[in-house]
């Protein structure tokens, strides 16, 4: 079991929810964060005031996986995620513990195998 | 123009005037109204942008206007196009336009108000990927390929007001004229990179309102101005602009109620447009109780183009054809059946007897669409061949507010280091981050 944390770019978070659906990949959460990755940074007026905006908006994907699914889940979010330009995210696989799924009690790979999988 | 004011002494009367200056500031207030609408519409991303191609008509349209344009639109009576007599603003002073009784100046002030309105409205088409350089281009000459010309015909002696079309305050250049163009402008500019794959939706429904109230507001200087005079006609149009749009909301209540039984404020405000632009050409010539009948009627057709149209492969944004396109072609032919000369004094429609008036307002229901499609289209695609109309990819994706105008429209300042002016001049690294 694996946690599979993908940092995409906001305008690419639909292709990547399409590649993951394709990919049979189901049960996620995502959030909206902020971050650099080295990309340029905006540059922005108003009126008077220049700032230099250094974080850029991302989307952050959290997926836990049952160990076949972890390489699916990877290819699909650098499939809908990539643009090819610096800026695209990072993809960061940590180790799970243990997963109970709250409803059922169930824990561990069958928690985190989607209901009617 | 309504004879019963030609008939009248060349004199400024007072009280015209006076009302016309206020109609006048109240169209203008109208473009703002749009902006704000039209943002509200758009994604966050793209609200900037989209409100400053409206911006972009108050200060683009304005010149040409003064240039060039109000000389095509008023000198002259030609068939086509007006003369050069009033190219900079030459012989427009003090002195009452002819058949009015306000100064000639006040009279291109208020049609300024309606070219600038105008060319605004177009870019609801192609928002969210034009590039803004290449609308200020294009903002230019519509103004004065299309909207004056339009302008020309059915206000300032041209063959469809000579050939008897009336045209209350312009369903002919305004209304069919930004609807028909828009059309043109979304197939030539194509549509957003996702659209028909991601739901692209309204960022800000309450701006969508508050844009369409301001818009009403300013309407009943639109339509109650274009009299020209405090005079009957424009307070049957002032009346009508209250009673029409009211009806065209409570049909769109009913309409939203039948298709998803909830009523909607995108609707609402997409009705309120509706119902103004339907009573746009008939305000000073059909009853009240026809005014009425006619923002009901105006309802139906707006609504099933809207409801049509995102079904098609046609990324005409923000439906500038139905809300002013299909309801202006609505009104123009409404009045050839329901105009009345005993509430306007000049002419009766089919109904009361004169068939002879449907006919003249199919000339222009037939002509306006055709001219303004067939001229912004090609004016389009001879501009693309100059320079590209639309934004790339991935300035489309990151969104245009930030790459045209390097500023956002909710700004949290959250990551902004702040640049000194010397070190922005040098190039060197903001004071900020030596601390």
């Amino acid at each position: 079991m694996k946690l599979v944390i993908g940092i995409v770019r906001p305008e690419k978070a639909n292709d990547v929810l399409e590649a993951l659906y394709r990919a049979d990949v189901r049960g996620l959460s995502i959030s909206r964060v902020q971050g650099h990755g080295g990309e340029l940074d905006r540059v922005e007026t108003y009126r008077g005031t220049t700032v230099k905006v250094g974080l850029a908006d991302k989307v952050r994907f959290e997926i836990a996986v049952s160990d076949p699914f972890v390489q699916p889940t990877i290819d699909a979010l650098c499939e809908g995620g990539e643009t090819g330009e610096v800026g695209d995210g990072k993809i960061f696989v940590v180790p799970l513990e243990r997963v109970v799924r709250i409803r059922t009690r169930e824990t561990d790979d069958l928690a985190v195998t989607p209901v009617g999988a | 123009m309504d004879p019963l004011i030609l008939a009248q002494a060349a004199e400024v009367d007072t009280g015209d005037t006076a009302w016309m200056l206020v109609a006048t500031a109240l169209v203008l207030v109208m473009t703002i109204g749009l902006g704000v609408f039209y943002a509200g519409l758009v994604r966050a991303k793209n609200a900037l942008n989209t409100f400053m191609m409206c911006i972009a008509a108050l200060a683009v349209a304005t010149v040409t206007w003064a240039l060039v344009g109000y000389s095509i639109a008023f000198d002259g009576t030609g068939d086509l196009i007006g003369g050069f007599g009033h190219l900079g603003l030459q012989d427009v002073g003090f002195e009452p336009r002819e058949g009015t009784t306000i100064p000639h100046l006040v009279f291109f002030a208020f049609q300024a108000t309606f070219c600038i309105l105008t060319t605004a409205l177009v870019s609801g088409a192609v928002v969210e990927r034009m590039r803004f350089g290449a609308f200020l281009a294009f903002a230019a000459l519509w103004s004065v390929l299309v909207y004056s010309v339009m302008a020309h015909w059915a206000f300032g002696g041209g063959w469809l007001i000579e050939g008897g079309t009336l045209d209350f305050a312009g369903g002919v250049p305004v209304e069919m004229g930004s609807g028909f163009s828009a059309l043109a402008a979304a197939l030539v500019v194509g549509a957003r990179k996702d659209y028909g794959r991601q739901a692209l939706l309204p960022h800000n429904a309450v701006y969508a309102l508050l844009g369409a109230g301001l818009l009403w507001f300013g309407w009943f200087g639109f339509n109650g101005g274009s009299g020209f005079s405090t005079g009957d006609a424009s307070v049957l149009a002032f009346t009508n602009t209250l009673l029409c749009p009211a009806c065209t909301l409570v049909a769109w209540f009913v309409l939203d109620l039948l298709r998803g039984r909830k009523v909607t404020a995108v609707g609402a405000a997409t009705a309120i447009i509706v119902g103004c632009v339907g009573i746009t050409p008939a305000g000073g010539y059909v009853s009240p109780g026809w005014a009425m009948a006619l923002g009901f009627g105006v309802a139906l057709p707006a609504y099933a183009v809207i409801v049509w149209r995102p079904r098609t492969r046609v990324d005409e944004t923000l439906d500038v054809l139905a809300a002013h396109g299909v309801a202006g072609f609505f009104g123009i032919l409404f009045l050839g059946f329901f105009a009345q000369a005993s509430w306007n004094g000049v002419s009766d429609g089919l109904v009361y007897g004169n068939a002879a008036q449907l006919a003249d307002q199919a000339w222009a229901a037939l002509a306006a669409p055709a001219y303004a499609f067939v001229a912004t289209f090609l004016l389009l695609k001879v501009m693309g061949f100059v320079a590209p109309l639309r934004a790339t990819e991935s300035e489309e994706a990151l969104g245009l507010d930030v790459i045209y105008h390097g500023e956002e429209a909710y700004p949290t300042g959250e990551g902004a280091i702040l640049v000194t002016p010397e070190a922005a001049i040098e190039g060197e690294r903001p004071v900020a981050d030596l601390v």
